[in-house]
């Protein structure tokens, strides 16, 4: 049951989405609306397939052999399908980032990291360069404490903080949409909570999907939830009313822990 | 999905010069083409150098190629002595690499404790690894030949090939004990077995085709090496057969590098000749290794 | 220690009963030392090489001044009136690797970054069987390859070309040290973590500039070290250089003529009949410690480099 959403300026609509490892279907006939500039969770129990999906919208999937996915993800306000066969995976990925589960900064200095996406569409300016560095490392919280040493090696980072790089790091070419897939399940409580303060300000700029197995952090930090299960969504709504109020009995069950 | 079908949207989102998708998509595409085309270029020098063995030499082999001795009419020039010789010093060898090869990775897995000494061994073997094959020669020339007074006969050769390919024997024996379960020693201590009796009734006959396939690989190095042998002082005119490790010889590498020596095109062929002899022994060495490897795997039940 | 006896019954925890792995007779016993014995052997071996050729090579400089050896450039040992400088045998050894290697480097890293970035598991089975197939190809193989094939392929191009020549010979080599170097890179850049490569992917990168600005940089101490190898391996060359290159000692810094190599002139000498204990019998082992030296230099640098490998 899909619950009635507030008008508000749609940003990735997904139709009849379904997808295939070989011949094993993980996804089924999703349908999902994402809003503009709000942090919608995909969260779920493990194997849900939020991954999964998250993965197709910025057609990560193509990495991996035999995976296929059948339907349609449509980019506003361009009004293209992502996932039409004419579309470049360079294009989306311009405009579409992505932050793991694990930290992955590059084997260099924090400011090449932060400034690969720049330098790969070509941007040599070095004043320029810098200002959009800045500018990615402050939206990530990252700035106040690395300005000073950017030239030192990304790895010479906590943990916390290399996740706060790698969020810059895709800040930087300013996406339309950032996907976070479980960006703090690897860190500790207070890296955690630095990077959850820091969504309400990324939101501003950015569409945000984050995948996140924490129900209180989903709850904590988005705007609108999805739940999943078996590779359907089961709900979605407004995160207030879906984790006070749920529609479906197997999300209050999710909800309060019957599984999970 | 081909990179050339794509449609980017003509939405102009670009807020600094920015260099065109199309072109770094050639730019990713042409490299591609690049490196299949060096992969290519070593098949072509794989094909060319077969097919040129083959034209120059292919009408020197017959019965009597294999039969005759070498002589100074190139037409009646044969490998008889070189084969002959190459199957006895592979022999003697083989038999070398399995005894020492074996037991020193069987000290290296199962007995060497983890301090200074072993890791020294341990890089010694690496370094041996990356030697150039004549300082064997060299040393088997000093110590073989004259200290131990064995001279350039069967017995040196064996003994100095196998210690050339000995780093291959044990890093192969050392893999194949390595992939056995930890469980296989277990049951045997449990049944109150000494480590010697476990590695002998147990582990040595479980790795033993990983063992098998390194000493064949081993083999199939040794079949085509030519300086140390010339080191050592191997004649390349060899009229007879040894019938004994210390009598003098000849090997197929050897033969063929005398011929390739002498200007005239009629030894040139019969060089291309025996070259194909010595492609085609390493071939199948090679081929008998991976066919001991897949079968091993197809056993293997646990 | 106290001054009374104890007289409880001691208890111990652990069991005192000797391990029953340990061998059990005097057979077991010998087996094992023969062993340890073998695997020590390694080590006897590269001390007999480096033994066997200062032994030999001693009484060399005993006649011969190493600034003669060093400085001349003249090699002709077994002259009437000879001269041992080794500056030609170095050079020609340099010049064929230095051709073997400008070609084998750049080509193999190209093709490792391809098999590893541009191809998919299931394509890289199939094509790197070539390039193994090349490694076991018997070095007089190669030998015969560069005499009789490459040498008149060239000089087709450059008709001025020589029979023998350094050119030919590196040429040739470079086809030899391939797959090391191939085979060595490819491991290094399949050792990079795929998360990785996934960051770089989704920041929008093509293939190549995942593989150029991101991969080959983490793998850069495998693949520098695979390159050190080759040209470890090019300097002991032997056959290839011995009969494509010729056997005349010869300064020059043009590859497109015939020189020798270190490794050639052993060759020769083998060839001939020198008197065990004679000058000429002695020049032997001295270019192949100069050999073994270079070796050892290069072996220990790839160390090195491979062992910065960051651990990720």
């Amino acid at each position: 049951m899909v619950a009635p959403q507030t008008p508000e300026s749609l940003k990735i609509s997904i139709q009849n989405l379904n997808f295939y490892f070989g011949t094993k279907q993980v996804l089924k006939n999703i349908n999902l609306d994402m809003s503009e500039k709000k942090v919608t969770a995909l969260m779920g129990p493990s194997g849900c397939g939020k991954t999964t999906l998250l993965r197709c919208l910025n057609l990560m999937h193509e990495l991996t052999e035999d995976a296929r996915a059948d339907g349609v993800a449509i980019l506003q306000p361009q009004d293209i399908n992502l996932l039409a066969d004419e579309v470049d995976p360079l294009w989306v990925r311009q405009r579409i980032g992505m932050v793991f589960q694990k930290p992955n900064p590059f084997p260099k200095s924090m400011y090449e990291n932060v400034a690969y996406g720049l330098r790969l569409r070509g941007l040599k300016n070095k004043t320029e360069l810098e200002n959009r560095i800045e500018k990615a490392l402050t939206q990530a919280g990252l700035w106040k404490e690395v300005s000073d040493r950017l030239q030192q090696p990304a790895f010479s980072l906590s943990g916390g903080q290399q996740q706060r790089l790698c969020i810059a790091r895709a800040l930087a070419v300013e996406p339309e949409v950032l996907l976070l897939d479980e960006p703090t399940s690897a860190l500790d409580p207070i890296s955690t909570a630095h990077i959850e303060e820091q969504l309400a300000e990324i939101k501003k700029h950015v569409t945000v999907i984050m995948v996140t197995h924490n129900l209180h952090q989903a709850a904590r930090c988005s705007d609108d939830t999805v739940f999943m299960l078996n590779g359907e969504v089961i709900e979605k709504g407004r995160s207030q009313k879906l984790f006070t109020n749920p529609q479906d009995p197997r999300t209050e069950n999710y909800i309060t822990g019957r599984f999970g | 999905m081909s990179e050339a079908t794509f449609k980017n949207p003509a939405i102009n989102t670009a807020k600094y010069p920015e260099t065109s998708i199309k072109f770094r998509h050639f730019l990713s595409f042409m490299f591609k083409l690049l490196s299949i085309l060096g992969l290519f270029l070593g098949l072509i020098v794989l094909l060319v150098l077969i097919g040129d063995l083959i034209r120059r030499g292919g009408d020197r082999l017959s019965l009597d190629f294999f039969l005759n001795f070498p002589s100074r009419r190139a037409e009646k020039a044969g490998i008889l002595s070189a084969w002959v010789g190459t199957l006895w010093v592979m022999l003697i060898t083989a038999v070398m690499t399995v005894i020492v090869g074996v037991s020193a990775a069987i000290y290296l897995e199962e007995y060497a404790p983890k301090n200074r000494f072993t890791r020294l061994i341990e890089l010694n073997i690496l370094n041996l690894a990356a030697m150039p094959s004549i300082l064997y020669g060299l040393l088997a020339l000093g110590l073989f030949v004259h200290q131990m007074k064995l001279g350039s006969s069967l017995l040196t050769a064996g003994m100095t090939l196998s210690l050339l390919v000995l780093p291959v024997v044990i890093v192969a024996s050392r893999e194949a004990l390595r992939a056995l379960p930890f469980t296989l020693k277990e049951a045997s201590y449990a049944l109150g077995a000494t480590q010697f009796q476990t590695l002998v009734y147990h582990q040595v006959p479980a790795a033993i085709s990983g063992m098998m396939t390194g000493v064949i690989l081993a083999l199939s190095r040794a079949v085509g090496e030519t300086a140390p042998l010339i080191t050592i002082g191997a004649l390349t005119y060899i009229a007879f057969l040894p019938k004994s490790l210390l009598d003098s010889f000849t090997v197929l590498p050897i033969q063929l590098f005398n011929w390739l020596s002498r200007p005239q095109e009629e030894f040139h062929a019969n060089a291309a000749a025996a070259g194909l002899v010595l492609l085609f022994l390493t071939f199948l060495l090679n081929a008998v290794a991976i066919f001991i490897r897949i079968k091993a795997r197809k056993n293997i039940k646990w | 220690m106290s001054a009374q006896k104890d007289s409880r019954p001691v208890i111990k925890a652990v069991s005192v009963r000797k391990s029953t792995k340990r061998p059990r007779n005097i057979v077991e016993r010998l087996f094992e030392f023969w062993f340890a014995l073998c695997a020590f052997l390694s080590v006897f071996i590269t001390a007999g090489i480096i033994i066997i050729l200062l032994a030999e090579s001693w009484p060399f400089f005993q006649q011969v001044s190493l600034k003669e050896f060093l400085t001349s450039r003249d090699w002709s040992p077994l002259f009437s009136n000879p001269s041992f400088g080794i500056q030609p045998l170095l050079l020609g050894t340099l010049l064929s690797t230095l051709i073997a290697c400008g070609i084998a480097v750049p080509m193999g890293i190209l093709i490792a970054c391809g098999l590893s970035e541009f191809m998919s598991a299931n394509i890289r089975q199939y094509l790197k069987p070539i390039i193994e197939i090349l490694a076991g190809i018997p070095s007089v193989i190669f030998g015969y390859f560069a005499l009789l094939v490459v040498t008149p392929a060239i000089q087709s191009i450059f008709p001025s070309l020589p029979g023998f020549s350094l050119l030919a010979a590196g040429v040739t080599m470079s086809f030899m040290i391939l797959p090391l170097i191939v085979s060595l890179s490819e491991d290094a850049l399949q050792s990079v973590p795929q998360t990785v490569r996934e960051a770089s992917y989704a920041l929008g990168a093509t293939p190549l500039e995942t593989v150029w600005r991101v991969v080959l940089p983490s793998a850069s101490s495998g693949v520098i070290a695979a390159c050190i190898l080759g040209v470890s391996r090019a300097i002991g060359e032997t056959m290839v250089v011995a009969l494509a290159a010729g056997q005349q000692p010869n300064w020059t810094l043009n590859p497109a003529e015939p020189a020798a190599t270190m490794t050639a002139f052993m060759v020769q000498v083998a060839l001939g009949d020198l008197p065990h204990g004679s000058l000429g019998y002695q020049t032997v082992f001295v270019v192949g410690l100069t050999l073994l030296l270079m070796t050892l230099v290069f072996n220990y640098l790839a160390l090195k480099v491979r062992n910065k490998m960051r651990p990720v």
